[in-house]
């Protein structure tokens, strides 16, 4: 914990990926996380925002591949690093949490000894020590009876409780950087708030940086002060979340915040219309063959 | 066989898995589980019954063709009594069943001797040989649907590839000739043919000539079970723990590919004994499967039966202790 | 890439084995029987004979050609049986459900425990040696894996909007399988033929090898490599040249099934990219 508080935590500049060097996905995408900050990268799928967090990680699979800009960690290039000194900086120093908390876990073992091996790993401790710490992060993460828990299988947890699991492992070692790709997205509306509690109250405690990639607004309004809006692989806009709902610069994020359903207006012919994207973002501002967001369509088409 | 649980209570999930070490579970699991192959046995005993009750000549006929008295009608009768042949087919059913459940396979029209005296030294060997060339398949296969795996496209992959799909389409008693015809005499490194039961080099050419098919289908399909693994989201999230490569493989992809192989392995070994009767043939080895050849070309029908009733009991035996196998490796799956 | 080259080396040595079987009474340069030189027996390959001769003098060359002959027509025929009892047992049972269901899936277990060698040994014990024996034993013991494909399709295609709409349009259940659900496993059924036409070929090798399949005068793959093994030693070119027709046609046609298998299943084609 050397960094001022001032310096951020990650300082993303100008990042490219693409399949190869032709085909960009990303088109040179900037911004900046501080300490204990919680940030958010909003934008519906295929907008590159899940490639983002997962490049930060060095998680990028085969194709696809970073082609240009950089990453700086904590002041420390990423993109130049080794791959030794890339994995012994996940999961210690930044960690993940992942969308599907049914599949994101090895169904062969026990939660216990996935969180314990965080710390065998990392902390270079015994299995037999690494699991009395591991029931002490299940216990932080709220999860009753942890030490039943430890012994159980994944497809013994409902996927709240999994993914509590995996914030646990994620936040073991105290990483400065969580990044939380669609965290509550699988998961039942009824447990949602709960687990975003958890995140952002173990982040602050511990004054973890949070990356939270959701397509979601809402969960973005209560998570994060600032906001970046991702369409067609670039970052459109950048606010503080409260000015963002407020004064939407971009078209795009006007678009996004209007397709929003409201509370309040309980009959359909008061809510009228929902509005459909397409109208509002004009047409050559998205690429051609892309697909457009559905949703709003189907309420659209549902009105008599 | 479906394993639906009949009358077996319902306890909470996390109490049903093996992991909490309930022996008394798991010993009512085998129990059913060896139940439930007596209608699968009871079904083959029928086929093969009927099969060979439709047997145009009879081996009593056959006896009397090979240059004794075929007018000595008294002689055929007597021995039609003998061995029960007079009676109607149904009684004659009745009373091998019945046997049966006293564990008492017949007599052999050709030797006299209760049937089970004929197969029980044929046993070991035919157990011996299926073992290696399993050993062998295993040995080989799984580490190099590994290797191809691990580098996909590679020529590792692509060549491991090629050795599998010629491996699967090798008539496996040529290719025995081949090794003979090389391995022992050419170089004189091994005997041709012959069984010797204390000694490990009879069993090294047949073992291995039996075991390339299996072996090809174990490279197969532990390269699919391994890409399959590879892809998983809890491998990327093992990835996201700053969990090495190696460490990876051998402590999250190698159990996760063994279950998949493991139905593999079961339905090879378990089939062996029986694909293995050309090669023992082949290679003079005296186990059930030449057995069976002999008494089929002699119509020594007990024998072929009750050689038959072994080589399937051995499938179901086998495969069953793959379930017990995957019960223990697989929290996910229930000994109920 | 890897997927094209399956097809095509696939179908190459596929319709190499059709030509020659096809054509073996205009290529084969002797007479795979009557032309037995026991001057010449037991002679290295040379112009006049490409693949040798046997212990009995006859033309190795022209053997293997005419053993293409029953090679194919017992992996073709069989595969035709096997084919159509996995698929009229398969989809009737996926599609009726209920006792017809578990009658199929027992009998089919049960079929799986016998291993399908030592079944169509026992039948040819019974039928005699012979080439209708032999398709017919065949034709009977290899069809377990097509009927739970079968089955297995069936009952997802059961609860597919149009096999829904068709039963509440009130076709009958025979219509319903042939149009609606027929069509749509065919794919896997022939791929499943296919690969079986590779291990009929190799059943029948021995089988003829074990002596109950094809009988000597007549010239089969399985029955040439039991004389062969006599005479390893002085001519081994009897036994590698007939096992080697084996080789090549059953590597054929999985090469055909695996390469029909990769394009039928757009998952592993995109998993190959």
């Amino acid at each position: 914990m050397t960094h001022k508080e001032s310096e951020p935590v990650l300082s993303v500049r100008d990042l490219r990926i693409g399949i190869g060097k032709q085909n960009a996905i990303l088109h040179g995408v900037s911004f900046d996380i501080l300490p204990g900050e919680t940030y958010g990268l909003v934008g519906e799928s295929g907008s590159g925002k899940s490639i983002t967090g997962l490049s930060v990680m060095g998680l990028l699979k085969r194709p696809l591949q970073v082609t240009g800009g950089s990453i700086l960690f904590r002041g420390q290039e990423l993109l130049t690093l080794n791959s030794r000194a890339r994995r012994r900086l996940r999961g210690d120093r930044m960690a993940m949490v992942f969308q599907e908390p049914m599949t994101a876990l090895n169904p062969l073992a026990t939660v216990g000894r996935q969180i314990a091996e965080m710390f065998v790993i990392h902390r270079g401790l015994r299995w037999s020590q690494a699991r009395t710490k591991a029931v002490e992060a299940l216990e932080n993460v709220r999860v009753p009876s942890p030490e039943e828990r430890a012994r159980s299988y994944p497809h013994q947890l409902s996927g709240g409780m999994r993914q509590r699991v995996m914030i646990a492992m994620a936040l073991a070692c105290r990483p400065d950087l969580l990044i939380a790709d669609e965290p509550t997205t699988a998961l039942d509306v009824t447990v949602q708030a709960g687990v975003l509690e958890l995140i952002a109250e173990l982040s602050q405690a511990e004054g973890t940086a949070v990356l939270l990639v959701s397509h979601d607004l809402g969960v973005i309004a209560n998570m994060c002060r600032r906001v970046g809006v991702m369409d067609q692989g670039r970052l459109v806009e950048e606010q503080d979340t409260r000015a963002l709902f407020e004064r939407p610069l971009h078209p795009y994020t006007r678009g996004l915040l209007a397709a929003r359903p409201r509370l309040g207006s309980r009959t359909l012919a008061q809510r009228g219309r929902l509005t459909e994207l397409d109208e509002v973002v004009s047409s050559d501002e998205r690429g051609r063959d892309q697909p457009t967001l559905v949703t709003p369509r189907v309420f659209s088409g549902a009105t008599p | 066989m479906k394993a639906g649980g009949t009358g077996v209570p319902v306890a909470p999930a996390f109490n049903l898995v093996f992991g909490e070490r309930q022996p008394s579970r798991m010993m009512r699991f085998i129990l059913r589980r060896t139940l439930q192959m007596i209608p699968t046995l009871l079904v083959v005993v029928l086929i093969i019954f009927v099969i060979f009750s439709v047997v145009p000549g009879s081996f009593i006929s056959s006896l009397m063709s090979e240059g004794r008295n075929a007018t000595n009608a008294d002689v055929m009768a007597h021995l039609n009594q003998q061995f029960g042949l007079d009676k109607p087919l149904l009684v004659r059913l009745w009373d091998y069943l019945w046997g049966l459940a006293h564990f008492d396979l017949g007599i052999s029209y050709r030797t006299r001797e209760p049937v089970w005296n004929v197969i029980e030294p044929r046993l070991w060997p035919s157990i011996k040989l299926a073992l290696a060339a399993m050993f062998f398949a295993a040995l080989v296969g799984i580490p190099l649907g590994f290797v191809a795996a691990l580098k996909p496209g590679s020529v590792i992959d692509t060549g491991t590839m090629m050795v599998a799909i010629s491996g699967l389409s090798l008539p496996e008693f040529w290719f025995g000739l081949l090794l003979m015809y090389v391995f022992a005499l050419q170089l004189g490194w091994l005997p041709s043919f012959g069984y010797n039961a204390d000694s490990f080099q009879h069993l090294i050419l047949p073992a291995i000539a039996l075991g390339v098919s299996p072996m090809a289908l174990l490279a197969r399909t532990t390269r699919a079970g391994v890409l399959d693994v590879m892809n998983a989201d809890f491998v990327r999230t093992a990835r996201a723990k700053g969990v090495s490569e190696p460490r990876l493989v051998r402590s999250h992809v190698a159990r996760n590919v063994l279950v998949l192989v493991l139905t593999t392995l079961g339905l090879q070994v378990g089939s062996l004994m029986g694909q293995a009767i050309v090669i023992e043939k082949l290679f003079s080895w005296p186990g059930i499967g030449s057995l069976l050849v002999d008494s089929v070309a002699a119509r020594d029908i007990p024998v072929v039966q009750g050689a038959v009733i072994v080589i399937v009991l051995w499938f179901l035996v086998i495969n069953m202790l793959v379930d017990v196998a995957y019960a223990a490796v697989d929290p996910r799956i229930k000994v109920t | 890439m890897r997927l094209r080259f399956n097809l095509v080396l696939g179908l190459t040595l596929a319709l190499l084995v059709i030509v020659c079987a096809l054509g073996a009474g205009w290529i084969a340069p002797y007479d795979p029987v009557l032309h037995a030189d026991l001057m010449n027996s037991e002679m290295p390959p040379s112009w006049e004979h490409p693949m040798g001769t046997d212990g009995q003098g006859r033309d190795v060359f022209s053997r293997v050609l005419y053993g293409a002959q029953v090679s194919l027509t017992v992996g073709l025929v069989s595969q035709l049986i096997n084919s159509f009892i996995g698929t009229a047992l398969g989809v009737s049972a996926g599609y009726f459900g209920g006792w017809w269901d578990d009658l199929v899936n027992g009998l089919t277990n049960v079929m799986l425990a016998i291993p399908s060698l030592v079944f169509a040994l026992a039948i040819m014990a019974v039928l005699g040696p012979g080439l209708p024996s032999l398709l017919i034993a065949l034709g009977l013991t290899n069809w377990s894996w097509t009927c739970r494909i079968a089955r297995s399709s069936t009952l997802s295609l059961k609860n597919q909007g149009f096999v829904q709409a068709a039963v509440s349009a009130g076709f009958g259940d025979f219509n319903i399988m042939r149009t609606q659900i027929l069509p749509n496993i065919l794919g896997p059924v022939l791929v499943m033929a296919t690969l079986g036409i590779g291990s009929a070929v190799l059943a029948e090798a021995a089988l003829s090898f074990l002596g109950v399949g094809i009988r000597p005068p007549q010239p089969s793959w399985g029955n040439m490599l039991t004389d062969a093994r006599e005479l390893l030693r002085a001519a081994p070119w009897a036994a590698i040249y007939p096992g080697l027709a084996i080789f090549i046609t059953v590597l054929g046609f999985n090469l055909l099934g695996d390469g029909m298998r990769d394009l039928l299943d757009p998952h592993m084609r995109t998993r190959k990219v």
